[in-house]
């Protein structure tokens, strides 16, 4: 573990691998550290945004260094269910790229059970990494300016499912009809760090 | 009765703003709020509002409200009405009026009771990057205002500058990543002016001036950030995030601004020079 600055309110904390972030995240949601406002998981990283009215920077990264990772994922976690109609634009070109049938592509998304990691990019747009095999899948080189909400994707070593309508050069594998982020559900965000995810083939 | 304010003109942007949205960063959810926190909670408390209670965040002057009830209103941050910095009556039918402020970007706007909009996840702000909360206003909005939350301060006048205008000298502190810069470049930040482009907007002020070059080169797995980070993309100008700042960025981090300098920040206006004091390591 790595602590790193980040101004006056902040910390960053860098791990080796997403599986240690994981493990951190859920160790410091389940015993929050006093004077913390937030906790952010990364790929790498976990950054720690605190209250200087109510702690110091310094005792926060004792404390930190003394929390002890538990095991982020394989849990008993909640597991959310999405059916996906699998018509993706992008369906054909990433069974080409895996070498694969589109259906081929379809079994394996369904077959492996995914973790929310983290997320960013927009409200409620969680990275999902397979407790399976490891996926690897370049983005589009050119990406889209229009990519409809609900559409299932993959880039890298993520999936993740679009919350909105918003620009993306991830490949589309498909949609859900399931609102991932709706603000006027608690919790609004579906796809939280640490949720587990199965994708459902549900037919055209 | 329901107390309410009329929007007869917004200037060139008028957002609802409040304590923002702490806390759910790991939702990608950011924490906006006002740009200029300390000018909007001496509004506040001008009212008698919660600190955090919800203001207007007025960019550049030109709103007109109309009092559709005998109101109390403020104004801070950028002087622009004849309610700056104290508490004024504003009888039902009567307009206040916010001109352009000689110095400063941002004036906030304060009424008794806060501006009671529908709060979307806990917060009533407007986040200009992830569209969340409370559209920009519009003229011909209606604002309902609530209940005083507590009582008046017994305050006729805050006596807080104004936002200077021209060079500005702030804090810096070090970023995750200043390591993956050149000593040169590390010199450059806290040894050269900056100066506010026009693109810079709640999200950030893009900076121009000389290029930070990276010695570290490759790919930066995205990483968390909060308001006040100094994120260098490939072109060498900074970026100094504000109120509407991403929750992560795939840029390295050179150097942070420190907190209590990145209000001031927010009250800079296109044209005007930056410069930062302070070590990255």
């Amino acid at each position: 573990m790595r602590v790193l600055p980040s101004g006056s309110t902040a910390l960053l904390v860098e791990l080796d691998d997403l599986d240690a972030v994981l493990g951190l995240y859920a160790a410091l949601t389940a015993e929050p550290i006093e004077g913390v406002l937030d906790v952010v998981p990364a790929a790498r990283t976990v950054l720690l945004v605190t209250d200087p009215a109510v702690t110091t920077l310094a005792a926060v990264v004792q404390a930190v260094r003394r929390t002890r990772p538990r095991p982020g994922r394989r849990e008993g976690g909640e597991l959310v269910e999405l059916p996906v109609v699998y018509d993706g634009a992008d369906l054909g070109d990433v069974a080409a790229l895996l070498g694969v049938t589109a259906e081929e592509v379809v079994r394996r998304h369904t077959g492996t059970e995914w973790t929310v990691a983290f997320c960013g990019f927009a409200p409620g747009f969680g990275y999902l990494t397979p407790d399976g095999e490891a996926w690897d899948v370049p983005r589009r080189d050119s990406p889209r300016t229009r990519v409809p909400p609900g559409s299932v994707a993959l880039a890298g070593e993520f999936s993740g499912v679009y919350p909105r309508e918003s620009p993306g050069g991830w490949q589309l594998l498909g949609r859900t009809d399931v609102a991932v982020f709706d603000v006027d559900r608690d919790p609004a965000a579906l796809l939280r760090p640490g949720v587990r995810v199965r994708f459902v083939d549900a037919g055209s | 009765m329901t107390r309410s304010l009329t929007v007869l003109a917004t200037g060139p942007l008028t957002t609802v703003q409040d304590g923002g949205r702490p806390g759910q960063g790991a939702l990608g959810v950011g924490r906006a709020g006002a740009c200029d926190r300390a000018a909007a909670r001496l509004a506040n408390r001008l009212v008698g509002n919660d600190p955090d209670a919800a203001v207007l965040e007025v960019t550049l002057g030109g709103l007109v409200l109309r009092a559709d009830a005998d109101l109390v209103v403020t104004t801070t941050g950028a002087r622009c009405s004849d309610a700056h910095n104290a508490p004024t009556a504003l009888p039902a039918g009567r307009e206040l009026r916010l001109g352009l402020p000689a110095t400063g970007l941002r004036t906030y706007v304060a009424v008794r009771g806060e501006v009671a909009v529908e709060p979307v996840l806990g917060s009533r702000s407007t986040d200009l990057l992830s569209g969340l909360g409370p559209p920009v206003l519009s003229r011909g909005d209606v604002l309902t205002v609530g209940d005083p939350a507590g009582p008046m301060p017994g305050v006729d006048l805050a006596p807080v500058p104004d936002p200077p205008g021209g060079e500005v000298t702030v804090r810096v502190l070090p970023g995750p990543r200043a390591d993956w810069f050149a000593e040169e470049a590390v010199r450059a930040l806290t040894g050269t002016p900056w100066t506010v482009t026009d693109e810079s907007n709640r999200i950030g002020l893009r900076l121009s001036g000389a290029a930070l070059e990276r010695t570290r080169t490759g790919e930066l797995a995205s990483e968390g950030m909060v308001r006040g980070a100094l994120q260098v993309p490939p072109s060498g100008q900074p970026v100094l995030f504000l109120a509407d700042a991403p929750v992560t960025g795939g840029y390295p981090v050179i150097g942070y601004v420190d907190d209590g300098d990145v209000d001031r920040c927010g009250q800079l206006r296109p044209g005007q020079t930056l410069r930062f004091r302070g070590a990255l390591s």
